[in-house]
């Protein structure tokens, strides 16, 4: 737990300065927005659908999509700033809403009383139809703080730090001390903020000067502590550290904090990491360089990045093919092959394959239409799984998508016969299942591999070095070992990835 | 003074008013008397443009108002409204001194033009000038409408039946109040009513309106001795009529307890 808490104020921080700024950019869109739009009325139905579209699309989604986007306009598509615009769009639809109401709402007799003691057009808005408004509109405000604040914690995903930190990786590495801290924070700072809204509405309301001013101060206080931390690298003289990447499972977690340690212990360099990034986005942001390292599998690279059908690669063309693809298309290199494969495999429950006399793929065929499968996110859609189904001709009676984590409990309790498990997962020996041999070689070698970008490569020759000595220096065994210690002992992953530097040797 | 030259107002194919001219001298108050939808509360507002005329000219001491940036020609010219209107979200004091405030008068002169209207509309400054309109009762407000329509010192006033939702106690205290400012400051206005009682007590002269068209003006002797129509005879004779309905009830009453 204390562990945990060390990681808070860095997070909160982040959080902060995405919910602030966010908030501030949607207010001083859309309040404009709203104003306009009483006036010029052909205006509403177009641009309150258009923030209606904007809201219809999930929110991870809209995140998501920012990176691609943002990359084709060749910006930074990795960390705050896809955050930032997903969650600014976000925020926009109740504040404008809220504005056209409330100035649509105000008594038509006030409105002509306005013009009637003569008012110009502009102080009929600010004397009357904005005063009258503003509970309407703060309203609209303090919705949008709260959705915010809740929904920042979806910027893990596309490289922000948030609370959503403590959140995804908890959920994957079943530490739920981390989650509960995400979560408790991430509710207790939409309190505060919307706490200081309705403060500052009560002031105005009622007149009162002083609660006015005290929420004044505080947000502005707020506003600028954000905008301070979120300059203070700008300016700050200290190296920029190794920036390392990891996808948003445990196997990842704890190779990043390997990395780190390692590049920490021998070259002494600052390090930092970028945690639970998207399958694709973790390798758009070495592409972009904005992380510098992160291990993928040369399976995964070579089915999705090369296209490839999966059948009868072996270990070393396929390594051999990847590494070609990456320096020529994207400046990538791979500096260390770990040692391991993370292969994806078909796994069972133990007795079942006891029983049903399981050791292959190929046993499956003729129960096929009795079984049903669970499989990850991605699983059902990668082309390893259109491999295996054609290579194997399976026809399952069921295939569900679910949460990685949730798979092993899901096949424990016989929710489904069948999962995608990894080769490396500790879980498999943990929930007693057994991983059945790909007779028909449909699923490609997963060597774990060190990317590094090409500005690594040139600018950081020392941390290159440092990472060739890691080649060879993880087996299956080490690996899966140290999963388990994460996923079933509940032990934090750079607590593990520390023991095993120790192991390393001088 | 207010002249009003073939004052039209067409909404697509209604006429609202039609054709309408008048004349009310410096100093004067013109009653515009009829039943619902006549055009009289149509006519008021074109005279200060909260309605554009379709056609015709409105002029106020000489000058065109359509001539006039319409806030400019509003803050020379008091309004009371129907509804009152006073804004919720600013004191008694405020509301009254809100043309001032656009007027660009200083601080203390709108203080002390505030206190000093309160006193005229008979309300006490001390305990008024600070609450909300909401604590006041329906005849304090519409007797804070007067003093705002008042509180520029406009030489033309229109009132919209101000009394028009008072019981019949306040609304004649009402009247006698403004009788009295009435005569203390010498405004020209216009006073739109339906209620022929008041028409007669206020108006200077009276101009009945009917479907749009202005059928009659003059004083309200003039009207009495010879009204130009049916309608305005059977209007005229609207109060004496319900006095005589209210004989006969009372007789009949009287009848029955006796009985």
């Amino acid at each position: 737990m204390s562990e945990q808490l060390a990681l808070l104020p860095g997070y909160l921080t982040a959080h902060l300065q995405l919910t602030l700024l966010a908030l501030l950019c949607s207010a001083a869109l859309s309040l404009p927005l709203g104003i306009a739009v009483t006036r010029v009325r052909w205006l509403e139905q177009p641009v309150l659908g258009l923030a209606g579209v904007i809201q219809t699309v999930p929110s991870l989604a809209l995140l998501a999509v920012m990176v691609p986007l943002l990359a084709s306009m060749r910006l930074r598509s990795i960390g705050f700033l896809p955050a930032f615009i997903g969650l600014t769009l976000y925020a926009v639809l109740p504040i404008l809403r809220n504005t056209v109401t409330g100035i649509a709402g105000v008594d038509p007799a006030l409105r002509e009383a306005a013009r009637g003691v003569g008012m110009t057009s502009r102080q009929q808005l600010w004397r009357v139809e904005l005063p009258l408004a503003l509970p309407v509109i703060v309203a609209g405000l303090r919705t949008a703080t709260v959705w915010t604040v809740g929904l920042a914690t979806l910027s893990t995903p596309v490289g922000a730090t948030s609370l959503g930190n403590y959140i995804f990786s908890g959920l994957q590495t079943r530490n739920h001390a981390a989650v509960l801290v995400g979560c408790v924070a991430s509710a207790g700072l939409a309190m505060v903020l919307d706490g200081l809204v309705r403060t500052a509405e009560v002031g105005l309301l009622t007149r009162r000067r002083r609660l006015v001013g005290a929420a004044a101060t505080l947000t502005v206080g707020l506003y600028l502590y954000a905008a301070v931390t979120l300059a203070a690298p700008l300016f700050s003289n200290a190296a920029r550290p190794v920036m390392i990447g990891a996808k948003g499972f445990t196997e990842q977690y704890i190779l990043a904090s390997v990395l780190e340690q390692w590049i920490g212990r021998e070259t002494g360099r600052a390090a930092a990491q970028m945690q639970s990034l998207g399958s694709t986005v973790a390798f758009d942001a070495l592409a972009a360089g904005d992380i510098d390292i992160y291990v993928d599998y040369s399976g995964t690279l070579w089915a999705h990045l090369l296209g490839r059908a999966t059948v009868g690669g072996d270990r070393a063309t396929v390594l051999a093919e990847v590494g070609t693809f990456l320096a020529d298309q994207h400046d990538i290199q791979i500096v260390a092959t770990l040692g391991f494969e993370n292969a994806y495999a078909v796994a069972a429950r133990a007795a079942d394959a006891e029983t049903m006399g399981l050791t292959r793929i190929s046993d499956l065929i003729p129960l096929g239409p009795t079984l049903s499968m669970g499989g990850d996110f991605e699983f059902f859609s990668r082309p390893e799984w259109v491999s295996i189904r054609d290579a194997y001709g399976l026809a399952l009676s069921e295939q569900r998508t679910m949460d990685a984590a949730l798979m092993y409990e899901a096949i424990a309790e016989g929710a489904v016969d069948l999962i995608s498990a990894y080769t490396t997962d500790g879980r498999i020996s943990a929930y007693d299942l057994r991983v059945l041999e790909d007779d028909r070689g449909a699923i490609p070698p997963y060597d774990a591999v060190v990317l590094v970008s090409g500005r690594l490569m040139r600018e950081w020759p020392d941390v290159v070095a440092a990472l060739r000595r890691l080649d060879g220096a993880i087996d299956l065994e080490s690996m899966r070992a140290m999963n388990l210690r994460v996923d079933v002992e509940g032990i934090d992953p750079s607590t593990v990835a520390a023991a095993f530097i120790a192991t390393l040797g001088p | 003074m207010i002249e009003l030259q073939h004052l039209t107002k067409r909404y697509g194919d209604q006429v609202a008013v039609h054709d309408l001219s008048l004349e009310v001298a410096e100093g004067e108050l013109l009653v515009l008397l009829g039943g619902s939808g006549c055009g009289k509360t149509t006519t008021l507002k074109m005279i200060n443009r909260l309605i554009e005329p379709s056609a015709g000219t409105v002029r106020v001491d000489g000058d065109d108002v359509s001539r006039l940036a319409t806030h400019e020609l509003r803050r020379r010219v008091g309004y009371a409204f129907q509804q009152v209107g006073l804004f919720p979200h600013m004191t008694v004091g405020e509301n009254i001194g809100i043309t001032p405030v656009l007027l660009g008068w200083t601080d203390d002169a709108i203080r002390h033009r505030v206190d000093e209207l309160l006193a005229l509309v008979e309300l006490d400054p001390e305990t008024t000038r600070d609450r909300d309109p909401s604590q006041l009762s329906g005849g304090q407000q519409q007797r804070v409408g007067v003093a705002r329509a008042l509180a520029a010192r406009p030489r033309v006033m229109l009132l919209d039946e101000p009394f028009g939702a008072l019981d019949p106690l306040t609304r004649g205290r009402l009247q006698d109040s403004f009788i009295r400012i009435r005569r203390d400051l010498g405004v020209t206005a216009v006073f739109v009513t339906h209620d022929m009682v008041e028409a007669l007590r206020l108006g200077d002269r009276i101009a009945v309106l009917h479907n749009g068209r202005l059928v009659q003006v003059g004083t309200p002797g003039a009207l009495m001795r010879q009204p130009a129509d049916d309608y305005v005879r059977q209007l005229l004779d609207t109060p004496r009529r319900e006095a005589r309905l209210v004989d006969s009830l009372l007789s009949d009453m009287a009848g029955r307890d006796s009985g």
